[in-house]
């Protein structure tokens, strides 16, 4: 009577590869794999698997082309404001930083980073309101504003293909930790744990859902119920509130914390932003 | 004085318990005894109306239990999940008594590691949403509808 949790993961991760197969889809634009094996034994999934592979036919389509992937809305309005002078400095991001498609080629890969400034990791959107604020004298964007997914998307999009790579070692330690409590920590009147859902039962459907391993390498990903790009904290908030929890906000540290570890469960995907979710 | 105070007591008190349609005494969240893997007896001192229980088991709101098993008397409905083993038949595998202990703390019949919630039992220090706060996932009664209605399933 007791389903093995090895078991179901197997079975769901031959479900996942079957997807593919089964449709013979070009991978999405820009990526080579969507599947890689662990780094190292004591990864807790036994392959790390790209949310695409999970998706219908028809949304993995519009991820495939981008001309056809909502998502590019956001990298090109990123695009703009890339060069855009604001603040009291007279500055542009590109002042500073030139071409992004060479500065910025990895970082979206590699973040959250450790900011010896401020004493903790910061992640992306927070380093371009670090640069607004500290940088060119501008006012820190909204979570979740147009401009902040707008750039947030263009730079990521930057590292499109590179593979995901983080720090957990050294003063990173003790947040990779308390991510690690957080994904594994049962919350809500549902009392679920990230894990419960993303690790034990990938690849089954739940409801009207196909369950996937919750990777962060899409991010910010255009959902088509949202109808528009979203974070991955909007996310993480989304996956808590519908187990009946409150979210912890936007940019706090909880969710930073979460996201470097949910970054390193993902660790050798590469980053598909802007990604589409159904 | 002494007398009236009494009395406003047991009156409160009274206006606490919660108190099933037909009169008996509702079996509180903690007060629920799981022995054996059974927890015997209705939580409201009546049987469940199994029509409403149907109702309870597709209810995205409520029970939601097709979001993670199957069932093909619901056969209409779109989308059954795939998480926990199919229904069928369930009422074959299960007493009564077994199934209202899965319903109220599946945790204690599947082990702590199962994903299935537990549908009559408070949730203390997990960040539960306000409006949750304190409240069971299913009531005493839509616990008994919706047995009534698993034991419909025979086969
Ligand atoms: C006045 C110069 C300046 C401007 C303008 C500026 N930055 Fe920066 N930026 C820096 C410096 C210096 C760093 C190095 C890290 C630090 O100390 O913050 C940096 C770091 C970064 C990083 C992290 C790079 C890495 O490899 O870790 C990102 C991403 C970034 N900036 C994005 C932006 C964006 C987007 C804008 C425009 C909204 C912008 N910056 C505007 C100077 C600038
Ligand atoms: C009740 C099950 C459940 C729980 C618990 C849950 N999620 Fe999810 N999550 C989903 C579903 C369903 C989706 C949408 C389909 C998919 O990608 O799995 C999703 C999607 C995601 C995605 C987007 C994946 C992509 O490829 O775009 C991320 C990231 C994610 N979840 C992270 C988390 C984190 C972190 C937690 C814990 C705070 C969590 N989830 C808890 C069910 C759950
Ligand atoms: C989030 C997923 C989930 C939900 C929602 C859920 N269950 Fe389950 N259920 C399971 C899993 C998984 C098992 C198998 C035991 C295990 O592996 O923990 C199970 C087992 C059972 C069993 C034993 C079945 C058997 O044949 O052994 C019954 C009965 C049951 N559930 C009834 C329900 C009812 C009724 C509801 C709705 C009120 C419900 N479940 C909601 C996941 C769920």
């Amino acid at each position: 009577m007791r389903v093995s949790r090895f078991g179901v993961a197997m079975a769901g991760a031959l479900a996942g590869g079957m997807f593919i197969g089964g449709h013979a889809l070009a991978l999405p634009e820009g990526i080579e794999t969507v599947k890689v094996a662990p780094p190292s034994k004591d990864h807790p999934l036994p392959e790390i698997v790209s949310g695409w592979n999970f998706r219908a036919p028809e949304t993995q389509a519009l991820q495939s082309d981008d001309f056809e992937n909502p998502g590019f809305i956001w990298v090109e309005q990123g695009a703009e404001l890339w060069d855009a002078v604001d603040g009291s400095e007279g500055k542009a991001c590109a002042s500073c930083h030139g071409d992004a498609a060479e500065s910025m080629a990895s970082v979206g890969a590699e973040m959250p980073k450790w900011s010896e400034a401020k004493g903790k990791p910061i992640n992306l959107e927070q380093q371009i309101n670090a640069c607004r604020t500290e940088r060119m004298g501008a006012k820190a964007w909204k979570w979740e504003s147009g401009e902040l997914l707008g750039m947030t998307t263009f730079v990521r999009n930057q590292s499109r293909g590179t593979p995901v790579n983080v720090q957990t070692d050294g003063p990173m330690k003790p947040w990779f930790e308390k991510g690690q409590n957080l994904y594994y920590a049962r919350v809500g009147q549902l009392d679920l744990a990230c894990a419960n859902c993303h690790q034990d039962y990938y690849g089954k459907r739940i409801r009207a859902d196909l369950l996937s391993q919750g990777q962060s390498n899409g991010f910010p990903t255009y959902r088509l119920k949202w109808q528009k790009i979203g974070s991955l904290h909007r996310r993480f908030k989304g996956c808590m509130k519908q187990v009946r929890a409150k979210p912890y906000k936007v940019g706090s540290d909880e969710f930073l914390a979460l996201e470097l570890y949910v970054n390193w469960r993902g660790e050798g995907l590469p980053v598909e932003a802007p990604a589409v979710r159904q | 004085m002494k007398f009236r105070f009494k009395l406003g007591t047991a009156l409160a008190l009274a206006a606490l318990l919660p108190v099933a349609a037909n009169g008996a005494a509702m079996v509180a969240p903690d007060g629920v005894q799981i022995k054996d893997g059974t927890v015997a007896g209705s939580l409201t001192g009546a049987a469940g109306d199994p029509a409403a229980g149907k109702k309870w088991f597709v209810g995205r709101k409520l029970g939601n239990c097709l979001a993670c098993h199957a069932n093909s008397d619901t056969a209409s409905e779109p989308f059954h999940g795939q998480v926990g083993p199919a229904l069928d038949g369930v009422a074959a595998r299960y007493s009564e008594d077994e199934m209202r202990a899965i319903l109220v703390n599946s945790k204690q019949i599947f082990g702590d590691a199962t994903i299935m919630p537990a549908f009559y039992s408070i949730m203390t220090d997990k960040r539960v949403r306000k409006e949750f706060e304190g409240k069971t996932i299913l009531t005493a009664q839509q616990v008994e509808d919706v047995i009534a209605y698993l034991k419909t399933l025979k086969e």
